[in-house]
C-alpha cells in the first residue's frame, strides 16, 4: 500500500472511530430506518475504503459519509422497489428530500439533534427497559452486542434478540425520532436519564471483569448529559450531569498503580480533577435552586459536599445525613439507606452505623449486595469485633464479581488478625 | 397510519353507576369524540355491550363450537374502541390518553398493519 492509501486508510478509521454513530443519526432521520441507516452506513464505510486512497480525503469526511450512504440507500431501495412497488414511492419520496436544498443534515449546527432524537427514540416508554438500554449502548454508543452482553451479564443472543425487538417494534408501531415537545419533556426524561446513568455507572463502576472502570462508557453518558442539559436545563438533567461529573472527577485516584481500588477517605484529594468538581457543583447550585429537586440532584448534592471537603475528616457528614434524609423521601431505596447508615457511621461512630446496617440486612432486600457485607465487614473491624468481620467479608467474597475489589476484600481479609 | 384503541374498563364498576355519573362519563366521551372528529384523526369507535352478551366461536375440525362469555375472563373488559389515524407512535399515545377509560382503566394502542406496504 503506497504511503497515501495507507493514510486515508487511517482516515477512513479515525473518523469512524469519532463519528460514525453520529452518521448514523443523521442517516435514521434522513432514511427513517434502523436498518436501512445501518446498511447504509455499512456501504458507504466500504466506499470509504475504496475511494478515499484513490480520491484522497474529502473536506469533510462526516458529510462524505452521510450524503454517500444516504444515496446508496436509495439506490438500494429503487432496486428492491422492481420486486415491491410500494418502494418507488418511497425512494421518490427520499430522492425529493434529498434535492432540497437547505438541509443536507450535516453542516446543520442541529446535528446533535440527531443523537438527541436517537436517544429518546432508543429510550420511547413504549419499549421494555432492558431493550431501552440496550439499545441506546448499540445505536448510539455503537457498543458491539458482545460488549453489552459482557457488561450486563447476559447473554449476547439475548442482547441481539432484546434490540432485534426493540427495532421491530419501533417500525411497526411507527415511534418517531423525535425529540419530544417541551410540555411532554418531563415525562419522558425520566427514562432517557435513567438509561444515561446505567450507562455512566457501568463505566464507573463495571459490575464484572478485570478492570474497575470503562473510561470510555463514562464519557459517552457525560456527552449524553451535556446533549440533554442543553436541549433544556430540567434540573434532573442538571443533576444526573453533575453528578456524574463529580464522580469521573475521582476517577484518576480511585485506582493506585496496581490498578487496585482506593477508598474514599484514602484518595489523594489533590489528585481530583477540579474544573469537573467545579463545573459539577455548579449544576448543582442551578438544580437545587429550581425548586424541582429529584433524585439525581439530591445525589449530585452529596458528591458535591464529598468533592468540596479537604479530608474525609473534614467532611460535613452532618449535612450528608441531611441530604439522605431528603433523598430517602423522595426515593426510598435500600442503597441510600445503606450509604446513610456508612455517613452516620462517620458522624456518629462505627457502633450506630452497625446498628443501622444489621437492620437493613434483617430487611433482607441487600442480602445478595456485596457491598452492604463490606460494609458491615469494615464497621466490625473498626470496632474489633475481628470474627464479625471475617464472616462478613467472606460473604461479601462469594458475591463480588469485579476483581479489583475482590483483592481489596482480600486484603482488608488477611489483614485481620 | 391507523392506530386501534382498544379501552379496557371494569364493566362492573358501570353496572353500579348511577344515571347521572353514567351521563357525566357518556357526556365525557362524546366530548372526546367530538374532539377527534374536529381533528381529522377520528376513523371509527364504537362501545360494546358488557361480556355477559359476549359469545365466543370456534372452529374445530370444521365443526363450529360457541361458548358464552368472553374468550378469557379478566379484571378489566373490553368496552369499546376507537380506530384513529395519527402520524406516528406518539400521536397516538397523545390521543389514547384523552380517552376517559384511560383515567378509569387502560387503553391498549395497536398499529393496523397496512398491507399496501407489504411486500
Amino acid at each position: 500500500m503506497t504511503p497515501d492509501a495507507d493514510a486515508a486508510r487511517q482516515a477512513v478509521d479515525a473518523v469512524y472511530r469519532a463519528d460514525s454513530r453520529r452518521v448514523l443519526a443523521t442517516l435514521i432521520r434522513l432514511l427513517g430506518d434502523f436498518e436501512r441507516a445501518e446498511e447504509a452506513l455499512h456501504d458507504a464505510v466500504t466506499a470509504a475504503l475504496q475511494q478515499w486512497p484513490v480520491e484522497g480525503v474529502p473536506a469533510n469526511p462526516r458529510a462524505w459519509l452521510v450524503s454517500t450512504g444516504r444515496f446508496r440507500a436509495i439506490d438500494a431501495i429503487r432496486r428492491r422497489a422492481r420486486q415491491q412497488a410500494s418502494l418507488g414511492a418511497l425512494a421518490d419520496e427520499l430522492e425529493r428530500q434529498a434535492a432540497a436544498p437547505p438541509d443536507d443534515g450535516v453542516d446543520d449546527p442541529a446535528v446533535d439533534d440527531d443523537r438527541l432524537r436517537l436517544i429518546f427514540t432508543c429510550c420511547h416508554p413504549a419499549l421494555p427497559p432492558e431493550a431501552r438500554l440496550a439499545l441506546t449502548l448499540r445505536e448510539v454508543c455503537g457498543l458491539t452486542t458482545e460488549e453489552i452482553a459482557r457488561a450486563f451479564l447476559t447473554s449476547p443472543s439475548t442482547v441481539a434478540q432484546r434490540i432485534v425487538r426493540a427495532k421491530a417494534k419501533i417500525r411497526d408501531a411507527r415511534i418517531p425520532y423525535q425529540v419530544p415537545a417541551a410540555s411532554d419533556l418531563p415525562g419522558r426524561l425520566d427514562t432517557v436519564l435513567h438509561v444515561v446513568y446505567l450507562i455512566f455507572n457501568e463505566g464507573y463502576s463495571a459490575t464484572a471483569g478485570d478492570t474497575l472502570t470503562r473510561a470510555d462508557l463514562s464519557a459517552e453518558a457525560i456527552r449524553l448529559g451535556r446533549l440533554l442539559v442543553a436541549l433544556q436545563p430540567e434540573p434532573e438533567s442538571q443533576g444526573l450531569l453533575a453528578l456524574m461529573l463529580l464522580h469521573e472527577a475521582r476517577r484518576d485516584a480511585r485506582t493506585d498503580g496496581a490498578g487496585d481500588l482506593v477508598l474514599l477517605e484514602d484518595q489523594d484529594r489533590g489528585r481530583w480533577h477540579r474544573p469537573a468538581i467545579a463545573e459539577g457543583v455548579a449544576l448543582v447550585e442551578q438544580a437545587l435552586g429550581s425548586r424541582r429537586v429529584g433524585p439525581y440532584a439530591l445525589q449530585a448534592a452529596i458528591a458535591a459536599v464529598h468533592a468540596e471537603a479537604p479530608s474525609s475528616a473534614a467532611t460535613d457528614w452532618r449535612q450528608i445525613i441531611g441530604l439522605y434524609d431528603v433523598l430517602l423521601r423522595v426515593e426510598p431505596s435500600p442503597v441510600f439507606a445503606l450509604n446513610r447508615a456508612v455517613a452516620v457511621a462517620m458522624a456518629d461512630g462505627a457502633a450506630a452505623g452497625l446498628a443501622l446496617v444489621d437492620a437493613l440486612l434483617a430487611q433482607g432486600a441487600l442480602a445478595t449486595y456485596h457491598f452492604a457485607h463490606a460494609a458491615r465487614a469494615d464497621l466490625c473491624r473498626r470496632l474489633g469485633r475481628h470474627d464479625d468481620a471475617r464472616v462478613s467479608y467472606q460473604r461479601a467474597l462469594t458475591l463480588v464479581k469485579q476483581e479489583p475489589e475482590r483483592r481489596f476484600l482480600e486484603r482488608r481479609l488477611a489483614a485481620l488478625t | 397510519m391507523k392506530y386501534l384503541c382498544l379501552l379496557y374498563d371494569d364493566e362492573r364498576v358501570w353496572a353500579t353507576m348511577s344515571k347521572p355519573e353514567i351521563d357525566a362519563v357518556m357526556g365525557d366521551y362524546f366530548a372526546f369524540t367530538g374532539g377527534i372528529q374536529a381533528s381529522g384523526q377520528y376513523v371509527a369507535g364504537e362501545a360494546l355491550e358488557p361480556t355477559q352478551a359476549a359469545t365466543t366461536v370456534r372452529v374445530r375440525n370444521g365443526k363450529a363450537m360457541t361458548t358464552d362469555g368472553p374468550f378469557a375472563e379478566t379484571k378489566e373488559q373490553l368496552g369499546g374502541f376507537y380506530l384513529i389515524e395519527a402520524k406516528d407512535l406518539n400521536e397516538a399515545i397523545a390521543v389514547a390518553a384523552k380517552i376517559p377509560a384511560a383515567r378509569t382503566g387502560c387503553v391498549e394502542v395497536r398499529p393496523v398493519v397496512d398491507f399496501s406496504q407489504q411486500p
